[in-house]
């Protein structure tokens, strides 16, 4: 059974085809790197796989389940997550307090208008561990709005694995970020464990080559090659559309 | 340090000393008058800390709030008005509240910011249009007027000293239930779509469905606040429905500073009293309003709780700077 | 004439005013992003405003005009000096012009007293003409005929002239619109100046028809609002076609159910709400 199974996919904006009959199958545990110039539609695809967009056409299923008609949260409940490419966090709130809200998200307690919410202690010990995973816990009590670029995306990370996910769709989580930086992430995503499910889109090719298992190229809305990094590399049509220009 | 003294913090303090002046206040106002002002500062109160619920935690403006402080009045003056008990009439007053709160929610959650504001403000305008039209219903222009007062367990609510405790009991409970909600993961996921509407989403919450609930709070409240306001009066009338209701109330809690629990307070008092203070010696009221608006948003933007919030952690950044302390946060979104 | 004629009539007459009405307010909306929450108070000023004229002796059409330019002259300041300062910051800007809107509702209860004014209808245009058997009062026949005229300019204004590329290029992606060049800043003062301009206008041709009253800025603002939610935002052709549809509700409410009138305006415009949020004509915005 595929982790993510995207069939004959489509959207198009205004006329424009952004997604064009798009098919990508992640089977269970593998690492999976969509690669694509500007302007590929490797955002829009995580958008159509997240629900965030609807789609003109296609479906796609998570470990079996027909999620094209589900909703943005369901799709959490079912165990997809996602980091975004603009970062998209809480400002005001504590790095700590970011995480609880992931956390709270999947959790029934998160309609209760009575408790007090800081006080959840499995919730606190649950978002300090995720913290500590990505090497944050001695920011907890940090206010987001004053930590660096690079440990944000640390955030977005934490976030992410706080909702222990089967499927993580990572959206370029090297962007901005130093060599130091770099290295960290990369480090922090190869130590994550085999039931995640892992799809990365990366802009930059070099970065994210030790963590792909396969690698999709997208073009124009289109799967142009898709195979193991050797093959991928080797592709003539990869240097014509992506490593040539 | 020992135990009781770390309880008496600065803010624990306060509280105390504020409680024990707003329970004495008949006794040393003593001037029915005053009183009469206080019970309005803390229903008006009420109402803005239900208006802030959406605007200040849920990131909603609503114009249309109006409506629903007097769907609650109206309800209750009419059903009075027909014979029925005060314990049917303000159930059924804010049952019906609650359920026009729903309608407005339904209809304006398509749409968020500008759009929520038009249409809150549309609705608002209809609800307008029924007090001062619909004259076979709400008897138009002439208004409502309530016999008498209850007088629940046998406690008088007929003179200022009686009103004033049971707006005061009421203010409290009020308070008290924001103070909880505002704490409650509840309360958090809805902070959660005001800042980051599509994270929420992707993290699992029904933002629609939590924007839902919020309305119905600010609703349930805005109806209490309406009742308080009836039997202050004794008496309802369209001019209540207007869009001056609506702005007068987003002016309390603007004016105090937004997603504080202690901001719509201080605004209700701010604007009470001056509308009082301006009646008193001119009738240009909306002028008044209209100024104070423009004032606040070009001057004190975050209101004033905020404002002088940052302003003393900033003095005592300056003079304390010896102790190298951190300075104090706003009162955003904490008390 | 029968009755259904003549509520016809003055349903095209009331659609007409609530086009320039909202057509202004339309165009703001589109353009700057906010609800000019003070154009109901620009209809009512600029209706004073011709009343002092004409009282004057003034002509009406240099009355309807010159009422025009004051209340374009207030807009421009206001959006010049106070707006601006506030761009990008949605809600200050919102509720800046609502409290314009105390303010000016205010200076016209002192000018103007509480009483209502009712200029005569222009002696020209008295009278009515007969078509067909059938007798038309000409001033409503005026009020249509101004309102399409206008119309079409603003049609070709905005569809057909340099000026019109850029506001529709400002309404359709501001951003966009500033990085190509665009000044954005002197046609948002531009629009905003037209829009109240167009909003007095109407005031004035309104008055000998409706009178001009304390309230009759709240009184508007909700048509132009619900107008605009129904037709969409930044759309003439929605103005137009939503400020008929709510003309002729207004009228027939009216004589049909005179209790429920007020309500009955608000319908269409749940509907288009439930139905189809961005309007009959209005655009999805992504």
């Amino acid at each position: 059974m595929m982790a993510l199974q995207v069939s004959e996919l489509q959207k198009s904006f205004e006329g424009l085809n952004v997604t064009r009959r798009v098919n990508l199958a992640v089977e269970a545990g593998e690492r999976r790197l969509i690669i694509g110039p500007n302007g590929a539609g490797k955002t829009t695809l995580f958008n159509l796989i997240t629900g965030e967009i609807a789609p003109d056409g296609g479906s796609i299923g998570l470990f079996g389940d027909d999620i094209t008609r589900t909703s943005v949260r369901a799709r959490a409940h079912l165990g997809m997550a996602r980091t975004y490419q603009i970062i998209t966090l809480f400002g005001r709130d504590t790095l700590l307090r970011n995480v609880m809200l992931a956390l709270l998200g999947l959790c029934p307690r998160r309609w209760n208008p009575l408790i007090d919410f800081e006080r959840q202690q499995d919730l606190v010990e649950k978002a300090e561990a995720a913290l500590a995973r990505v090497g944050l816990a001695h920011l907890a009590h940090r206010p987001l709005a004053e930590t660096s670029y690079g440990e944000r995306r640390r955030v977005e990370i934490a976030m992410a694995l706080a909702q222990n996910p089967r499927v993580l769709l990572l959206d370029e989580p090297f962007a901005g970020l130093s060599i130091d930086e770099r290295r960290d992430v990369q480090k922090l995503l190869l130590a994550i464990p085999r039931d995640v499910t892992m799809v990365m889109i990366e802009h930059n090719m070099d970065v994210a080559l030790e963590f792909a298992e396969k690698i999709t190229l997208l073009h124009f809305g289109e799967v142009i090659v898709e195979g193991t990094r050797a093959e991928v590399v080797a592709n003539p049509r990869t240097r014509e559309v992506y490593l040539g220009h | 340090m020992s135990a009781v003294a770390r309880l008496i913090t600065p803010r624990a303090a306060a509280i105390v000393v504020a409680l024990l002046l707003l329970l004495t206040l008949p006794a040393w106002v003593g001037n029915p008058y005053y009183i009469n002002i206080a019970s309005q500062i803390l229903f008006f109160a009420v109402f803005a800390l239900a208006l802030n619920v959406l605007v200040g935690y849920g990131g909603l403006v609503s114009l249309g709030h109006a409506g629903l402080f007097a769907m609650a009045g109206y309800t209750a003056a009419l059903l009075l008005a027909r014979g029925h008990g005060h314990l049917v009439a303000d159930t059924a007053a804010l049952a019906v509240t609650v359920v026009t709160a729903a309608v407005y929610a339904l209809l304006s959650l398509r749409s968020t910011g500008i759009g929520f504001l038009m249409i809150t403000l549309a609705i608002g305008q209809i609800l307008w249009g029924i007090a001062y039209r619909w004259a076979s219903l709400t008897n138009g222009d002439n208004g409502v007027n309530v016999a008498s007062r209850p007088s629940p367990f046998g406690f008088s609510l007929a003179g200022a000293d009686g009103f004033y405790y049971l707006c005061l009991v009421v203010f409290l409970v009020c308070v008290a239930t924001m103070a909880v909600v505002v704490r409650s993961p509840f309360g958090a996921s809805l902070r959660g779509t005001r800042d980051q509407e599509r994270r929420m989403s992707a993290l699992g919450y029904n933002v629609w469905l939590i924007r839902f609930y919020a309305f119905l709070l600010s609703g349930f409240w805005s109806g209490v606040a309406g009742l308080l306001f009836l039997y202050y009066n004794q008496f309802i009338s369209p001019q209540i429905v207007a869009l001056t209701t609506s702005a007068e109330t987003l002016l309390m809690v603007i004016s105090g500073g937004t997603a504080t629990l202690l901001g719509p307070i201080v605004g209700a008092a701010i604007v009470v009293i001056m509308k009082n203070v301006v009646s008193a010696y001119i009738v240009r009221w909306n002028m008044v309003l209209g100024i104070i608006f423009i004032l606040i948003i070009s001057f004190m933007p975050e209101g004033l709780v905020p404002g002088s919030a940052r302003l003393w952690a900033w003095l005592r950044h300056r003079w304390g700077a010896g102790k190298a302390q951190p300075a104090a946060k706003t009162g955003e979104d904490g008390a | 004439m029968s009755l259904w004629l003549t509520l016809a009539v003055n349903s095209f007459a009331l659609g007409g005013l609530l086009f320039l009405l909202s057509a202004g307010f339309s165009l703001i909306f589109g353009l700057m992003r906010i609800p000019n929450l003070m154009h109901g108070s620009f209809f009512m000023l600029g209706a004073y405003f011709g009343v002092t004229l004409l009282s004057q002796g003034v002509n009406f059409w240099l009355a309807a005009l010159g009422s025009g330019l004051l209340t374009a002259l207030l807009g421009g300041l206001i959006e010049r000096f106070l707006l601006r300062r506030l761009e990008g910051q949605v809600l200050p800007q919102v509720l800046l012009t609502l409290g314009f809107a105390f303010i000016i509702g205010d200076v016209c209860l002192m000018i103007w007293t509480g009483d209502p004014w009712q200029p005569p209808t222009p002696a020209h245009l008295q009278g009515a003409v007969q078509v067909a058997g059938l007798f038309f009062p000409i001033y409503r026949l005026v009020i249509l005929a101004v309102a399409v005229v206008i119309a079409v300019a603003l049609w070709i204004l905005v569809d057909w002239t340099r000026l019109g590329a850029m506001i529709r290029a400002g309404v359709d992606d501001p951003p966009i619109a500033r990085v190509v060049g665009i000044r954005v800043s002197q046609l948002f003062t531009l629009v905003f100046s037209l829009g109240a301009a167009l909003a007095a206008f109407a005031g004035v041709m309104g008055a000998p028809y409706l009178s001009v009253y304390p309230g009759l800025d709240f009184e508007m603002l909700p048509l132009a609002l619900i107008v605009v939610i129904l037709g969409g935002t930044g759309s003439l052709l929605g103005a137009l076609v939503g400020s008929f549809i709510i003309g002729f509700l207004y009228n027939f409410g009216q004589a049909m159910f005179p209790d429920l009138a007020y309500v009955i305006l608000f319908l269409p415009m749940l509907l288009v709400l439930v139905l189809r949020p961005q309007g009959l004509f209005g655009k999805v915005v992504a």
